[in-house]
């Protein structure tokens, strides 16, 4: 293996596990649920996407045939890394989690419980 | 016996040949055969289940868009380690309403997804009338521009790719 793509494999995994890394320090961080969802869609994107990039030139270089299944990893994360996001922030808006004080437009989040428009006013209630 | 009838799903079984094959990391003839019977056999039991989707109607769109969305995660992935690892007291979240101009589940998942996935913004609920997206942002200084980088960059051309 030659010296660039062994500095090629370095940078990249370099990259992802910076991305990794911020994405944790996130979780632990970031003052609520809410904004603690930020945290694991960009450790999945752009640190995964990072890392498998790597895998695929260093298998594609050992083994002499191009190696392109850490492609499905990558297509399996964006479908699921979305819906897992999307199910938590449901669930906690649900438990009525609370929002960090300074949030904006905390009034949003009933209607959002609701699945009414915010517009609508909650006669039912 | 008309092709459809063996074949309902043409697209779903080349993804599935596809993955197979991916799956396996080889193009050897015993896996092309066995993807080819399991991409003709798992569409043939699946057909009744299926449930009509809108068409994918500007294929040349949907690949720009896929580019487009890959370069905007990739940029705001950078704004948001700088936000992460910047100081808490600055964050200022916010929940935003988006009215959708959309209509279909499929065009609306992928929108929705499509949010999710640019980092910095969540999104956390549809309205039963499917015609608001509630986004959580975590960090919003302008509602008005969120909300239109939202419809203009993802919606309008959804909008066009599937003609809805």
């Amino acid at each position: 293996m030659s010296i660039w793509i062994e500095i090629l494999v370095s940078v990249l995994l370099l990259i992802g596990g910076f991305f990794v890394l911020v994405g944790s320090i996130g979780l632990c961080r970031l003052p609520d649920i809410y904004t603690r969802l930020h945290a694991p869609t960009k450790a999945t994107t752009v640190g995964m996407g990072a890392i498998l990039i790597a895998s695929m030139v260093m298998m594609s270089v050992e083994e002499g045939h191009l190696s392109v299944h850490e492609l499905l990893i990558t297509l399996f994360l964006l479908i699921t890394a979305p819906i897992t996001a999307h199910m938590l922030a449901k669930t906690a808006l649900h438990h009525e989690n609370r929002a960090l004080k300074r949030t904006q437009s905390q009034q949003l989040m009933s209607n959002a419980r609701e699945q009414l428009p915010p517009d609508a006013n909650r006669s039912h209630e | 016996m008309s092709l459809s009838k063996w074949l309902p799903m043409p697209l779903h079984s080349l993804l599935l040949f596809i993955v197979w094959l991916l799956l396996n990391n080889t193009v050897a003839p015993g896996h092309l055969v066995l993807g080819a019977f399991l991409a003709l056999t798992i569409p043939l039991l699946c057909a009744p289940l299926k449930t009509r989707q809108p068409k994918v109607l500007r294929p040349l769109l949907a690949l720009r868009y896929i580019f487009r969305v890959l370069g905007d995660i990739v940029v705001a992935n950078v704004e948001v380690a700088i936000l992460v690892l910047g100081p808490m007291r600055k964050l200022q979240p916010a929940f935003v309403a988006v009215p959708l101009d959309l209509s279909g589940d499929l065009p609306i998942t992928l929108l929705a997804s499509t949010v999710s996935l640019t980092p910095g913004t969540v999104s956390a609920e549809v309205s039963e009338d499917r015609k608001w997206l509630y986004i959580h942002a975590l960090h919003m200084t302008d509602e008005q521009g969120l909300i239109a980088t939202v419809k203009s960059r993802y919606e309008a051309p959804l909008k066009e790719i599937f003609g809805c």
